[in-house]
C-alpha cells in the first residue's frame, strides 16, 4: 500500500490487537501523577463509551419484570438472564425480523457498490482528464431544467415530455450558440460541485424524491432506497477517491496506454487494483452510513422495503417502549458493523482521515 | 463465428466508446446528481411556493407565492419555527448591541483593508445579517414565558454539540498521544460509537437517562431526584439530545485529531522541551498552530452533518416537551406527515439557506485562511 504523499502518517503498523495491548514502554515517560491523570481520563472515557453498549446487551437478556423493577446490572448475580426476547424476535417473529434485516443488507450493500462504482469512475476521470465545461452551456442547461420543472408542476405536462422538450431545447441552443461561450470551468469546479452536494440537507430532496418514486410506482421498493442512498453518498466517494487517485503515480497507466490499452482497460485492470485500499476504506464508510440511515428510509419505505433503523424505531409504538426487543434489534444491528470496524479499523480510519485531513 | 458485418459494427461501437471515454467516466455521476439532487432541489423550491391540497381523484398544487415562508416567519407557524417572542430585557439589549456592534466593526475592518472583492463583501454582508438576526431572535426567545423555535433549537444542537465534541475529542486525542500502554486498545474502543445507528444511540440514552429505572437511578435516588422528569423540561431534554449526539460523534473528531497530532514533527516539540518550555506553552505555540488546519476542516465536516440532525430528537424525545427539541429536519418531517407539503418544503429550504450561509462562511472565513497561512 503506497502512502499517499501529503497524508498524515498513522502510527507505525503494529502486529495484532493482543500484541498492541502489550506494546513496549516508550522512552520519555511523563511524571507519575500525570500518568495517573492520563490513564484515569482514558479509562473514564472507555467506561463512558462501553457502558451504553453493555447496557443494551444486558437489557436484551432481561425479562420485562427485570427492567421495570429498577436497575439490575449483572446477569446471574442481579437477575437470571433469559433469551426470551431473542427467541421471540428470531424464532416466533422470524419473518418480521429477517425481512427488514435482509432489506437493510440489500439496500446498504447494493447502494454502496453503486456509489463506489459511479463515484470512483468520476473521481478517476477528474484526476486524469481535463474537463472544460463551458459556463454558458451550464447556464442554458439550468434554465432548460427549470423550464422543464415549471412546465411539469405548473402546467401538468407529463414528466417524460417535459424532460424531452427540455433536453431538445438545451441541445438546440448549445448547438447554435455553444461556440460563442468563452468562459469555462475546470476540474476543480466540478469536484467542488460534486462534494458540495453533501451540504444539501436530505430533507430538502427527500420530499420531491418521494413524489418522484410515487409517480414511477417505485415507492417502498429496494430500488428507491438504493438509488437514493447511492446519490446521497456519492459526494463522499468522489471526495475520498479523488484524493486517492491523485496520489497514485501515473507511470503505469501511461505505459499501458502506450501499449494500446483503452481508458477502460487501464482503469479496470491497472488503476482499480492499485486503489484497493482506498476503495475498501471508502466502501466501508459508505456502507455504514447506508446501514444506519434513518430519515430517507422513513420517507421512502413503509412495509415491504422497511429497513432495520425503522424497525428499531417502531418498537416504541403501541404498548409503550419494549426495551428488551429494542435492545435485541439494536445489538443485531450493531454486531456486524462492530465486527467490520474491529477487523478493518485501520482501513476505516484511513477513510475518515483522507477526507478530513487533506480537505 | 460472427458475421463480418456484426464484427465491424462492434468495433465501431468500441471505437466510439473509446473516443467518448472522458464523458463515459464522468457522466453517470453527473446524471445521478442532476436527477436526484438538482432536479429535486428545483421541485422542492416550487413546492415551497405552492399550496398542496388533497382533491377528488388525487391532489392539486396551487402556486401560492411566498405564503409558506410568510406563515413561518410572521404567521401561524411562527411560534413553531422562530419561537414565541417576549420583550427584550436590559441584558438582552446589551448582548444584541454588543453583537451588532461587533459585526459592524468586523465589516468596517474588512472594508478598511481596501482590497474589497465584491462576492466576498456580499457573502460577509449576508453572514453578518443572518448572525445579527439570529442573535436578536435568541435574545427575544430565551427566558421565562417565551420559547425557542425549531430554528434556534437546531442552532443550539449545532453550536453546543460541535463545541463539546471538539473539546472532548481533542482532549481525548491529547491523552491518547501520550506514551501510555494499550493505546491501540483505547483507540479502537473510542472509535466504536461512530458505528452505531443513531436510532440505537437514541434508545440507549433513553434507557440510561431513565431516572427511576435506569442504571444511574440509585444515584438520583440518593440525591432525591428520582421523580424528576428531564423530558418535561425543554432545556434538559435538549441537553440529553446533545449528550447522545456528542457520544456518537466525539470519536470522529478524536480519530482525526489523533492522526493530526501523531503526524506533527517530534523534533520541534523535543527541542522546545529541551529549551525548558512547559506543556501548555508547547501546546499553544507548536501543537495548536500545526493541527489547526485539520481542526478547521474536521469541524466543517461535523457542522455540515450536524445541521441534518433528526434521529436523536425524534426517537429520544419525540420532539417534546411540546416542540422544544424539534430540529428543522424533524419540523419539516412533521409537516410532511400532516400533508402540509408546501410548509414542509419551506422549512427545508430555510434549513438549506442557513446551512449554506453558515458552512460557506465557515469555509471562507476560517478554513481557507488557515490553509493559506500554512501554505
Amino acid at each position: 500500500m503506497s502512502a499517499p504523499a501529503g497524508t498524515i502518517r498513522v502510527h507505525a503498523p503494529q502486529p495484532s490487537l493482543l500484541g498492541r495491548l502489550f506494546e513496549p514502554r516508550a522512552l520519555g515517560r511523563p511524571a507519575p501523577l500525570a500518568r495517573i491523570l492520563v490513564y484515569g481520563g482514558l479509562l473514564a472515557w472507555a467506561l463512558v463509551v462501553l457502558f451504553p453498549m453493555y447496557w443494551l446487551l444486558v437489557t436484551s437478556l432481561k425479562l420485562p419484570i427485570d427492567v421495570n423493577e429498577g436497575p439490575k446490572y449483572l446477569p446471574f448475580v442481579d437477575f437470571a438472564p433469559s433469551l426470551h426476547a431473542w427467541q421471540y424476535l428470531l424464532v416466533d417473529m422470524r419473518n418480521d425480523t429477517l425481512r427488514p434485516y435482509l432489506n437493510s443488507v440489500i439496500t446498504a450493500s447494493v447502494s454502496t457498490l453503486l456509489a463506489v462504482a459511479i463515484g470512483s469512475m468520476a473521481a478517476y476521470a477528474l484526476s486524469r482528464i481535463a474537463y472544460r465545461p463551458r459556463l454558458g452551456s451550464i447556464l442554458v442547461f439550468v434554465l432548460c431544467l427549470a423550464a422543464a420543472v415549471l412546465a411539469m408542476v405548473a402546467l401538468g405536462l407529463p414528466w417524460w415530455l417535459a424532460a424531452t422538450v427540455g433536453l431538445a431545447l438545451f441541445y438546440l441552443v448549445v448547438r447554435a450558440l455553444g461556440h460563442r461561450f468563452r468562459k469555462s470551468l475546470g476540474n476543480g469546479d466540478i469536484l467542488f460541485w460534486m462534494i458540495s452536494q453533501r451540504i444539501l440537507p436530505p430533507v430538502v430532496t427527500a420530499l420531491p424524491i418521494y413524489v418522484m418514486f410515487q409517480r414511477l410506482g417505485l415507492l417502498d421498493t429496494h430500488v428507491a432506497l438504493i438509488v437514493t442512498y447511492a446519490t446521497v453518498n456519492l459526494p463522499i466517494v468522489v471526495w475520498l477517491m479523488y484524493d486517492f487517485f491523485a496520489s497514485v503515480p501515473v507511470d503505469l497507466e501511461e505505459s499501458a496506454q502506450i501499449d494500446g490499452a483503452s481508458r477502460y482497460r487501464t482503469f479496470f485492470d491497472i488503476v482499480l487494483p492499485l486503489a484497493r485500499p482506498g476503495l475498501a476504506a471508502t466502501g466501508l464508510l459508505v456502507l455504514v452510513l447506508a446501514w444506519n440511515e434513518y430519515l430517507l428510509a422513513l420517507f421512502l419505505s413503509s412495509a415491504n422495503a422497511q429497513t432495520m433503523p425503522l424497525l428499531v424505531a417502531a418498537q416504541n409504538a403501541t404498548r409503550g417502549p419494549q426495551w428488551w426487543y429494542m435492545s435485541v434489534l439494536i445489538v443485531l444491528m450493531i454486531l456486524p458493523v462492530i465486527m467490520i470496524a474491529l477487523a478493518l479499523q485501520r482501513f476505516f480510519t484511513r477513510g475518515l482521515l483522507l477526507g478530513a485531513v487533506k480537505g | 463465428m460472427a458475421e463480418p458485418g456484426e464484427d465491424s459494427r462492434r468495433a465501431g461501437v468500441a471505437e466510439w466508446l473509446d473516443r467518448r471515454a472522458s464523458a463515459v467516466f464522468i457522466m453517470p455521476a453527473v446524471l445521478v446528481i442532476l436527477a436526484f439532487s438538482i432536479f429535486p432541489l428545483l421541485i422542492s423550491l416550487y413546492l415551497s411556493l405552492a399550496r398542496f391540497r388533497l382533491a377528488p381523484g388525487g391532489y392539486e398544487l396551487r402556486f401560492a407565492g411566498v405564503a409558506n415562508y410568510k406563515k413561518l416567519l410572521l404567521g401561524s407557524e411562527q411560534w413553531h419555527f422562530l419561537g414565541r417572542f417576549g420583550a427584550l430585557s436590559a441584558l438582552d439589549w446589551l448582548v444584541v448591541i454588543g453583537v451588532v456592534g461587533g459585526l459592524g466593526w468586523w465589516l468596517a475592518r474588512y472594508l478598511a483593508r481596501g482590497r474589497v472583492w465584491l462576492p466576498g463583501l456580499a457573502g460577509r454582508l449576508v453572514f453578518a445579517l443572518l448572525v445579527g438576526a439570529l442573535v436578536v431572535l435568541a435574545a427575544a426567545t430565551v427566558g421565562e414565558g417565551v420559547s425557542l423555535g425549531s430554528l434556534s433549537t437546531t442552532l443550539v444542537y449545532v453550536a453546543v454539540g460541535c463545541f463539546v465534541q471538539f473539546a472532548i475529542g481533542l482532549s481525548l486525542a491529547l491523552l491518547c498521544v501520550q506514551p501510555v500502554h494499550g493505546r491501540s486498545f483505547f483507540r479502537v474502543v473510542f472509535f466504536l460509537p461512530l458505528m452505531i445507528t443513531p436510532v440505537g444511540v437514541a434508545y440507549a440514552f433513553r434507557m440510561l437517562a431513565d431516572m427511576s429505572k435506569g442504571p444511574i437511578a440509585p444515584l438520583w435516588n440518593g440525591l432525591g431526584l428520582a421523580e424528576f422528569a428531564w423530558a418535561a423540561d425543554p432545556w434538559l431534554a435538549r441537553l440529553v439530545v446533545v449528550v447522545g449526539d456528542s457520544w456518537q460523534w466525539i470519536p470522529f473528531i478524536f480519530i482525526v485529531m489523533l492522526a493530526a497530532l501523531e503526524s506533527q514533527p517530534r523534533d520541534t516539540v523535543e527541542a522546545a522541551e529541551l529549551d525548558g518550555a512547559g506543556g501548555w506553552q508547547i501546546f499553544r505555540d507548536i501543537t495548536w498552530p500545526s493541527i489547526m488546519p485539520v481542526a478547521a476542516t474536521v469541524m466543517l465536516i461535523r457542522v455540515i452533518e450536524a445541521f441534518k440532525i433528526i434521529d436523536l430528537p425524534n426517537v429520544l424525545t419525540n420532539g417534546g416537551p411540546g416542540t422544544a427539541t424539534e430540529s428543522l429536519t424533524l419540523h419539516a418531517f412533521v409537516l410532511w406527515r400532516t400533508l402540509d407539503l408546501g410548509g414542509s418544503a419551506a422549512v427545508a429550504y430555510m434549513l438549506l439557506f442557513v446551512t449554506v450561509v453558515m458552512c460557506v462562511s465557515f469555509f471562507n472565513l476560517i478554513v481557507l485562511p488557515y490553509r493559506e497561512r500554512q501554505a
